[in-house]
């Protein structure tokens, strides 16, 4: 086992592009860090062959990069967690790994959002880290996890309607490549702005009318694009502006004690559908479903892991405010056996769905709803 | 000028030819036994004279099904569309008043909402095959009851015996526990043709807005006895058309002519031997797993692959063959 920080090669699951701040904010503890292999199907195998069977899938991805990574030589973890089944995902992770037959040193950054804690779990691992010290590495990633936010909503609106097929990607590529050296808070902000600049100066052909769906649900499956099949860029590629709201900067914005003001306002704007909070981002994927309505978006792609129940919770006051208003929405529960050409398919007919109602010029109707 | 649609489904294979004025002229209901390209020749082999007799040159393909991405590059269809968009657009030309279309095949379930003659919402059976065409076939074979006569002993009973629908394995279990002890043979398939009707309510039509005029299809609505469930639990009437098991070819063959796509179809050209390859790409971790069609050697069109890699190796698999 490790005794200096030298000694450590620390690793943590994927999420989308997360592992670019990730690598920031790990670089405090001044020992080596590796980014687990890409995920591919043998991760998921990985992960479904070791874990419980009725987990839900993030944990078996999250598993599967924890025993490639530890292959490749990693000895220290990182896993967060909180808010639902999330927050035994470290403790039964260290079990599993463990039974395994690896060793491995582990951070658990769980419960209530503490930096002071954090810190000093993390001062185990590197004595020499100060407070000022970690704050500043902090800062930097939170910065560099703004501009990839940034930059992604900006993608995730625009590159189904690129002139020039793959120009945003080649873009995308590069701003990715060096967002992780930015050195200060300053230059990530530079990146981002300039970064912004290029996408909005590349040439589209976009339709007045084009679709505009919001994609809701459950964190990890919204912002892991290979848990979910691709399903923002199959819907780019139909032609839609995709909007999503659930990113790590928008956790961030609401974590530590400004939380509950922000869960009051989802439920208010939950309206008739909700009285209570239902749980991770359950009363999230309401609220902002009901305000996408409102602002006359024309669809909703509901996400969620098989058996999440925070979403579940969401699915039937989701399915009511559907009903009473004709608003589409579409739901996707994903789990290790989930076909990726059922997927595809229903994204298909619902793009065809929503322009048929948008030629015939339907609306969600918006003054029917059901009183409180 | 006609317009062939075909709708290649995992249990069975359709094909209708339709004229410019969207009368079906040609059609034909086969078995896909698991080889679709198979079936597919064998349902061309019964349009073709059909639309020779009616006068109507095909001049354009439309496809849709579960293999439709096969059996479309097979063809060389104008127009590969998904089922669903395929079966509202087939029910809405025969039924323009339609307001909920129930439809239930062999694999999948659906349902779709149509208000004013625009479908707005829409839902599908997710993981799971319970309450579709294939259940009630295992199931007819356990009773030894051809399921082609399954209505007809389920409009016999006067007293369904309850079975629970949530899912075939408690299904089965419950219909062998109550067969066991005693409950008559139509009695026990009533109660399936129930069992089914409550499982698609509470599943795929699970908080729409089921609104008469409803139109039932798929090679289920073929069973009188699910008809007369859906009937009695839902209090409507239930239209079942004659081409209800034809709507997915007729709605696609709607898009071929619809769409601006035109090339003299020649049906003799098709009868030729296509070949289908699985191949595990091995580029990296992932193994997508890459099939291929070809003809006589010539790579024609692959699915499966997650980047180029996948097609380049592909193709490298069929040279090498």
């Amino acid at each position: 086992m490790a005794t200096s920080s030298a000694d450590y090669r620390l690793s943590f699951p994927h999420m989308g592009n997360y592992h670019i701040p990730m690598c920031t904010l790990s670089s405090m503890l001044d020992c080596e860090i590796m980014v687990a292999p890409k995920m591919t199907r043998r991760t998921l195998e990985l992960g479904v062959r070791h874990s419980p069977e009725f987990v839900c899938i993030p944990f078996k991805y999250n598993l599967g990069n924890f025993i490639e990574t530890l292959d490749a030589g990693a000895n220290l973890l990182v896993q967060a967690g909180g808010g639902c089944r999330f927050g035994f995902y470290a403790e039964v992770q260290e079990e599993i790994l463990r039974s395994l037959g690896y060793e491995f040193d582990m951070i658990r950054l769980v419960g209530d959002f503490d930096l002071r804690k954090y810190y000093q779990d993390l001062r185990r691992i590197n004595p020499k880290l100060s407070f000022r010290g970690a704050l500043h590495h902090y800062r930097l990633a939170a910065r560099q996890t703004r501009a990839l936010d940034a930059v992604e909503d900006f993608m995730r609106k625009r590159s189904g309607f690129e002139a020039e097929p793959g120009s945003f990607d080649a873009v995308h590529e590069r701003f990715l490549r060096e967002l992780g050296p930015t050195p200060s808070i300053a230059e990530a902000a530079a990146l981002e702005e300039r970064t912004l600049a290029e996408l909005a100066a590349l040439p589209v052909e976009m339709p007045v009318d084009a679709l505009r769906v919001g994609v809701v649900g459950e964190l990890y499956v919204l912002m892991e694009p290979f848990s979910n099949f691709f399903v923002e860029r199959e819907l780019a590629k139909r032609g839609v502006e995709v909007h999503r709201f659930v990113t790590v900067s928008d956790m961030l914005s609401h974590a530590g004690p400004k939380g509950s003001a922000h869960l009051r306002e989802l439920i208010e704007d939950a309206g008739p559908y909700l009285k209570y909070h239902v749980g991770a981002h359950g009363t999230e994927s309401v609220a902002m479903t009901r305000r996408l309505m409102q602002a006359g978006f024309d669809g909703v792609l509901h996400l969620k892991p098989f058996g999440c129940m925070p979403e579940v919770n969401a699915m039937a006051a989701l399915q009511r405010l559907s009903r009473d208003n004709t608003f589409p929405v579409l739901f996707f529960s994903y789990d290790g056996q989930t076909s990726e050409t059922g997927v595809r398919t229903r994204l298909e007919a619902f793009c065809d769905m929503l322009r048929m109602r948008k030629r015939a010029g339907v609306s969600a109707a918006t003054n029917m709803e059901v009183p409180a | 000028m006609g317009f062939l649609g075909v709708d290649v489904g995992s249990i069975s294979t359709k094909a209708a030819v339709i004229d410019d004025a969207g009368e079906v002229v040609a059609r034909s209901y086969l078995w896909t036994e698991g080889d679709p390209l198979a079936a597919v020749k064998r349902v061309l082999a019964e349009v073709e004279p059909q639309a020779k007799a009616a006068g109507e040159d095909v001049v354009a393909v439309g496809v849709t099904g579960s293999a439709r991405e096969l059996i479309g590059a097979a063809l060389e269809a104008q127009v590969v569309k998904n089922e669903i968009t395929a079966h509202a657009m087939g029910t809405l030309s025969r039924h323009p008043g339609v307001h909920t279309i129930f439809e239930i095949g062999g694999q999948d379930s659906k349902i779709i909402i149509v208000r004013d003659g625009v479908p707005v919402d829409y839902a599908m059976n997710t993981l799971c095959a319970a309450g579709t065409g294939s259940f009630l076939s295992a199931q007819a074979r356990r009773l030894n009851v051809p399921v082609e006569d399954f209505g007809d002993y389920a409009l016999r009973s006067t007293k369904p015996t309850k079975i629970a629908g949530r899912c075939t394995v408690f299904a089965e279990s419950d219909l062998v526990h109550k067969a066991q002890i005693g409950h008559p043979q139509e009695d026990l398939i009533a109660g399936l043709c129930q069992a089914i009707v409550m499982n698609y309510l509470n599943n795929v039509g699970k908080g729409k807005e089921v609104r008469a005029p409803i139109v039932f299809q798929g090679g289920v609505s073929k069973n009188v006895g699910v008809v007369k469930a859906f009937a009695d639990i839902t209090g409507e009437e239930i239209v079942v058309d004659d081409d209800g098991h034809l709507m997915g070819a007729i709605g696609v063959a709607l898009l071929a002519r619809e769409g601006e796509g035109r090339a003299e179809f020649e049906f003799s050209a098709h009868d030729v031997e296509f070949d289908t390859r699985g191949f595990e790409c091995g580029g990296c971790p992932n193994d997508c797993e890459v099939v291929t069609l070809s003809r006589a050697g010539e790579f024609l069109d692959g699915w499966g692959n997650r980047c180029e890699r996948g097609i380049e190796r592909a193709k490298a698999d069929i040279s090498d063959a």
